[in-house]
């Protein structure tokens, strides 16, 4: 990288010649080691999937979650750092809890994305701190506001997206979200999708062992965020694996 | 130059010895303790009793179960104040919690108990609050603020499901607790324990006859408390969860109130 060795690389609180602050472009260069998130804003509420990676065989399985429950009616999927994730877990935790107190009533999204953002911003401004080496989506559903997304990424931008994907494979996931209706697949029919679009981006040669987290927040579960139950995320996981056979299957018809 | 002080405004010499043209009180004088020494207190504290309150709140075991009943009057000294202070709720598919006495802070405590339920639930590890463990916390809570002289000024009635036995269990506002198979607090200890204990000691209630027995109580409640109202919450805990019905009106037949004459 042209920053080697010039010097603005070591703080976050200074630009390079060019307009750059380096340690963020390098916290979002650790969101990309990490495994594909995806989020997906279907017709009638949100859907995580994750794809986990399993770096050893001797972790117990479901050892280190990725999606997390933030509030009763939020949900946040993230990818990075795990530790760096957790602690923005909590931020948004103590914040939705704040906003509770303070106003009896769940924090719309909207509010809590501008003050997790803030929060993930500060890191970007001081030379004693380094940013966040993650990026996480946080989704909820509600009857006033119906499905609602944002991704926040390291240099503490955020924006509201109808589908978006961080990680290893984000550029593979985007182009097959894109190919997606999102407006008008209903949540159940997403989970699949999504679940198809991990494996379909998992990179079998790189990565071994990956485990897949689904979770969502819909008309359907009451704008509570929960983890897919098992039946349906299980099903959704052997269509996906059945959809990446097909598609070998006929590559080897093509040849 | 923040260690030379403050130039302007110097500090006094010496510290805690006789002033000049004033008395001088010695530290160990008895005298000192006198209540002309006392500094004068000339404000009334109002945060020790209570302002807007409720009343009894009526609890019994049936065989799979409890049963809670509670009015919903917010009444203002003997003032019918608010018609509509749901006090009975659910806490999680499992416990159910009734409160009376003082309304504002029953809504403080509701606060954090409901904020404890969604911290449980972010854990994700499926675990849950038992109804044991919140009647314990909550004498922790409540001793705690009468310790500090400034109590929470209710009785909280816990019923749940604890290892798929029926759980009751009661604690006032100094932190004191016990559990029973039927529980009565305020003016429905004196006037609605009884009636329960007679039904109780016939045979083991079961979810109807409970529910009778309960509704029951809130009538003679009604007729004799004169803090009581005739709208009420019913709420029943079984292992299959917390039904709370939506406020009922309970019937009530005044015609007898001619020919009772009070000398």
């Amino acid at each position: 990288m042209s920053s080697i060795g010039t010097g603005y690389d070591l703080s976050a609180s200074q630009f390079s010649p060019d307009g750059r602050v380096f340690q963020v472009d390098y916290a979002a260069k650790a969101v990309e080691n990490s495994g594909t998130v995806i989020g997906l804003r279907g017709k009638d509420g949100i859907v995580f999937a994750i794809e986990k990676l399993v770096t050893s065989k001797l972790y117990e399985p479901g050892a280190n979650k990725r999606i997390f429950h933030i509030d009763e009616h939020v949900g946040m999927a993230v990818s990075g750092l795990i530790s760096d994730a957790r602690q923005i877990v909590e931020t948004a935790r103590s914040e939705a809890s704040n906003y509770r107190s303070q106003y009896g009533i769940p924090v719309p999204l909207k509010y809590l994305n501008e003050r997790v953002s803030m929060y993930m911003h500060a890191y970007t401004l001081y030379s004693a701190v380094r940013p966040y080496g993650c990026a996480v989506v946080m989704g909820s559903w509600s009857e006033h506001d119906g499905p609602q997304m944002f991704m926040l990424e390291p240099s503490g931008v955020s924006f509201s997206y109808f589908g978006c994907a961080v990680g290893k494979a984000k550029q593979a996931a985007k182009t097959e979200i894109e190919k997606l209706k999102l407006d008008d697949i209903p949540v159940k029919d997403l989970v699949k999708e999504a679940a198809r679009i991990i494996y379909l981006v998992h990179d079998e040669l790189k990565d071994k062992q990956f485990e897949l987290e689904l979770s969502w927040v819909s008309k359907d579960t009451k704008g509570r965020h929960q983890l897919v139950p098992k039946e349906i995320a299980s099903e959704a996981e052997n269509q996906a694996k059945q959809a990446l056979v097909d598609i070998e299957d006929s590559d080897e018809g093509d040849n | 130059m923040a260690f030379m002080g403050d130039t302007l405004s110097p500090a006094p010499l010496w510290h805690n010895g006789p002033t000049p043209g004033a008395f001088y009180n010695f530290p160990a004088n008895s005298s000192n303790l006198g209540p002309a020494s006392r500094p004068l207190q000339d404000f009334r504290a109002h945060s020790a009793s209570p302002i807007t309150t409720t009343t009894s709140v009526i609890a019994v075991k049936f065989d799979k179960g409890c049963v809670i009943a509670a009015d919903t009057l917010g009444s203002y000294g003997s003032l019918a104040r608010f018609r509509d202070c749901p006090r009975v709720m659910k806490v999680n598919d499992l416990i159910m919690l009734g409160s009376g006495g003082d309304y504002a802070d029953f809504q403080y405590l509701r606060d954090i108990i409901e904020q404890k339920i969604i911290d449980e639930q972010c854990l994700g590890d499926g675990l849950n609050l038992k109804p044991r463990s919140l009647h314990c916390w909550l004498t922790r809570v409540l001793y705690n603020k009468r310790s500090k002289m400034d109590p929470l000024w209710n009785n909280y009635v816990v019923a749940g499901i604890q290892d798929g036995e029926p759980f009751l269990g009661a604690v006032d506002k100094l932190g004191t607790a016990y559990e029973d198979a039927a529980i009565a607090t305020g003016l429905g200890a004196y006037m609605a324990t009884p009636l329960i204990r007679d039904a109780t000691e016939k045979g083991p209630l079961n979810e109807e006859s409970a529910k009778a027995l309960v509704r029951k109580c809130m009538e003679v409640l009604f007729y004799r408390d004169a803090r009581s109202f005739p709208r009420y919450q019913l709420g029943v805990v079984t292992a299959a969860g917390v039904t709370i019905d939506d406020t009922v009106e309970l019937k009530h037949d005044w015609s007898l109130a001619h020919m009772i004459k009070m000398k």
